[in-house]
């Protein structure tokens, strides 16, 4: 008896502390990729100290962001790849990039410091489909002269689950080579000509650490955490160019975000001398009539402080943020398409 | 005398009434036991259809879509919205066969060493310690097999097999490939090591149910251990252990994220061991949450019950199996 009305004083305690928290300030839900959720949590920490606004954000992938938010349970969803202006259009949602990272091939060869070894974009399709096959193959020795290549064979290491890192990987591989955009495609999944698959960038990372002789993709945040073998990947402007953020800054900067409706442009062979051509970008989608207007506003405002506050936040977690330019251009796309 | 008994006959009606009042309580009682029974295990069954008829409900634009070809094509690409079974359902029947051919053994060696030879201070520390071993997630053997057993395969188990078995005819394309570690042999004997707990400590309580009388009986007739377990341990709890052996293999079948850690989780079919593959509780963990397409949604959602049909095959097999050896047993 004594038990059951002191936990009724508690359910009532915390009912009011719940009750008094909404009331001061909305949550704000989202859900979508994972690429983000390390850069979000720490933006919601501090913006919840500046403001008192709370963001609740679950990763549970791109694919089921762009569902959560079709299905209006979200007030904001996140995807790694953008969706087309049409479908936007038929949903009735608006789309503006976040943040900013890249996709970095890791090899592990004994003896390859990292950053040491080169590929051009069409030979890292063919090594990713099966075509090139061992270490010392000329297509490799070629743009590698003063890296010492043994005749062992290559093991491709690819994404098991769906993702945003593979999208950019493979979107990337389909502009540079014909035959990879024909035969296997864009996607967050594709369908791999050969390789073993690992879950999540820390199941690529370990497989990459294990197998002798492997290569693989993952985000640079995972490769320099790891102390993984990146590679240096020549971009659209013929240069070899080191994964870094400066690469990726440069790689976001060159890409024509002016022309793009509703930002549906995949930065990856971006144009420049100094552009990273696997740069990826993360996009947040919103209602242009919400029904939940305060939410969404909550929202909107959350992205426009991140984007004036959070960049070197941003920066200690291995992404880039977007450049001032960028940023203008999406204030100005909510004023004209998000109707509050 | 009238009087006295004027004065008993109430108190036995009132016996009567209050025996009469408890069987009718006994009854009810009994009845709702028998209700609440009934209910628990009509629950099962109406899981059980639930879960596989809501599958076959979300699969069924795959199941349309594809037809039968969904059984037997080794194709998926989620590009071009192809899918096929064959590869995922090849791979969880390959891993479970081979986590019951190693599980199998060693189970029944431990159960029997615990029950028959071990001396007494050991068993209760030993059969404690594999109850405990039961208790392990499996998240945390799939990070032992990733971390610590993958390496040992690569490095010295791949090659020696390579070198060894690989030549042999028949079953040497078994064992020939690249030395990753990683692959549906890997698989296999991370999921031996997680079933083996289940089936040896269900063996070890049914050899414990054997009648001490029976076994002092055919010691005291000159039986040799090895008799004692064949022909009256064995015989006395075959059910139970076919039970126990069950238990493993249904979790063998439908094991997730150790197999997903060291499986490789590529769509490819391969005779050989030593290469990657997929399993069908694998293929739905690794790829439903980005999966974007309906018809993508819906062969993941048709694999989860295809593995529903699998188990229920597999394990329908086992028992016709081993029904014709008993048979064959009791007819000798």
């Amino acid at each position: 008896m004594f038990n059951s009305i002191k936990s009724r004083f508690v359910v009532a305690g915390l009912a009011s502390v719940i009750g008094a928290a909404s009331a001061q300030a909305a949550d704000i839900t989202g859900a979508g990729a994972t690429f983000i959720y390390p850069i979000l949590s720490k933006w919601s920490d501090s913006y919840n100290n500046a403001t008192g606004n709370k963001i609740n954000y679950q990763s549970i992938g791109s694919g089921g962001g762009i569902a959560q938010i079709k299905a209006g349970t979200v007030i904001f969803g996140s995807s790694d790849k953008p969706l087309d202006p049409k479908e936007l259009d038929d949903a009735g949602l608006a789309q503006f990039p976040s943040v900013i990272g890249g996709v970095v091939p890791v090899v592990n060869i004994e003896g390859v410091d990292a950053g040491k070894i080169r590929f051009t974009g069409p030979l890292l399709a063919d090594i990713f489909q099966g075509k090139v096959t061992k270490w010392n193959d000329p297509a490799i020795a070629q743009i590698n002269p003063d890296v010492k290549l043994a005749d062992g064979a290559i093991t491709v290491v690819h994404r098991s689950d769906g993702s945003g890192t593979t999208f950019n990987f493979v979107n990337y591989l389909s502009k540079v080579s014909p035959e990879w955009k024909s035969k296997v495609g864009e996607g967050t999944a594709v369908s791999w000509p050969i390789g073993v698959g690992g879950k999540g960038n820390e199941g690529v990372a370990a497989y990459v650490k294990q197998i002798k002789g492997s290569i693989g993709y993952v985000e640079l945040a995972y490769a320099l955490q790891n102390k993984m073998t990146y590679a240096s990947v020549q971009n659209a402007a013929g240069q070899f160019v080191q994964p870094s953020l400066t690469s990726f800054q440069a790689a976001a900067a060159s890409a024509d975000w002016k022309s793009a409706k509703d930002f549906f442009l995949v930065i990856t062979n971006a144009p420049g001398e100094n552009s990273w051509p696997i740069t990826a970008t993360n996009f947040i989608l919103v209602y242009k009539q919400p029904k939940n207007s305060a939410g969404t506003k909550a929202a909107l405002d959350f992205f426009k402080w991140a984007y004036e506050n959070g960049g070197k936040q941003a920066e200690e977690l291995d992404y880039v943020p977007l450049p001032k330019g960028l940023t203008e251009q999406i204030e100005a796309y909510w004023q004209a398409q998000v109707k509050l | 005398m009238a009087a006295n008994s004027s004065a008993i006959t109430p108190t036995i009606t009132a016996a009567i009434v209050d025996a009469d009042r408890r069987n009718a309580r006994d009854a009810r009682a009994d009845g709702a036991f028998r209700w609440i029974v009934t209910a628990a295990g009509i629950f099962v069954l109406l899981a059980l259809a639930g879960a596989a008829l809501s599958m076959l409900w979300g699969g069924r634009e795959a199941f349309s879509t594809f037809g039968l070809g969904f059984l037997f094509s080794t194709e998926w690409d989620a590009v071009n919205h192809h899918f096929g079974a064959l590869v995922p359902i090849y791979g969880t029947l390959v891993t479970a066969l081979i986590a019951m051919i190693i599980a199998v053994p060693v189970s029944f060696g431990i159960a029997l060493f615990l029950t028959e030879v071990a001396p007494n201070w050991m068993r209760g520390p030993v059969g404690a310690a594999i109850e405990l071993l039961a208790g392990i997630p499996s998240i945390i053997y799939g990070m032992w097999g990733l971390f610590v057993f993958v390496p040992l395969m690569g490095e010295y188990v791949s090659p020696w097999l390579n070198d060894h078995i690989g030549a042999l005819p028949l079953i040497g394309p078994l064992f020939t490939g690249p030395p990753l570690g990683i692959g549906m042999l890997t698989a296999g004997i991370v999921l031996a090591i997680m079933v083996i707990p289940f089936i040896s400590s269900v063996m070890r309580e049914v050899f414990l149910t054997v009648p001490t009388r029976l076994k002092e009986s055919a010691y005291a007739l000159g039986s040799t251990t090895t008799e004692v377990v064949w022909d009256i341990v064995l015989p006395y709890t075959r059910s139970a252990v076919i039970g126990g052996i069950f238990l493993g293999l249904g979790r063998a079948l439908g094991e997730t994220m150790a197999v997903t850690f060291v499986l490789g989780n590529a769509h490819q079919l391969t005779a050989s061991l030593l290469m990657p593959g997929n399993s069908i509780a694998a293929t739905i963990a690794n790829e439903f949450t980005e999966a974007d397409s309906d018809i993508y949604r819906s062969s993941l959602i048709a694999l989860g019950f295809l593995l529903f049909i699998v188990t229920f095959f597999v394990l329908a097999a086992a028992k016709l199996m081993l029904r014709r050896l008993s048979r064959q047993e009791g007819a000798k």
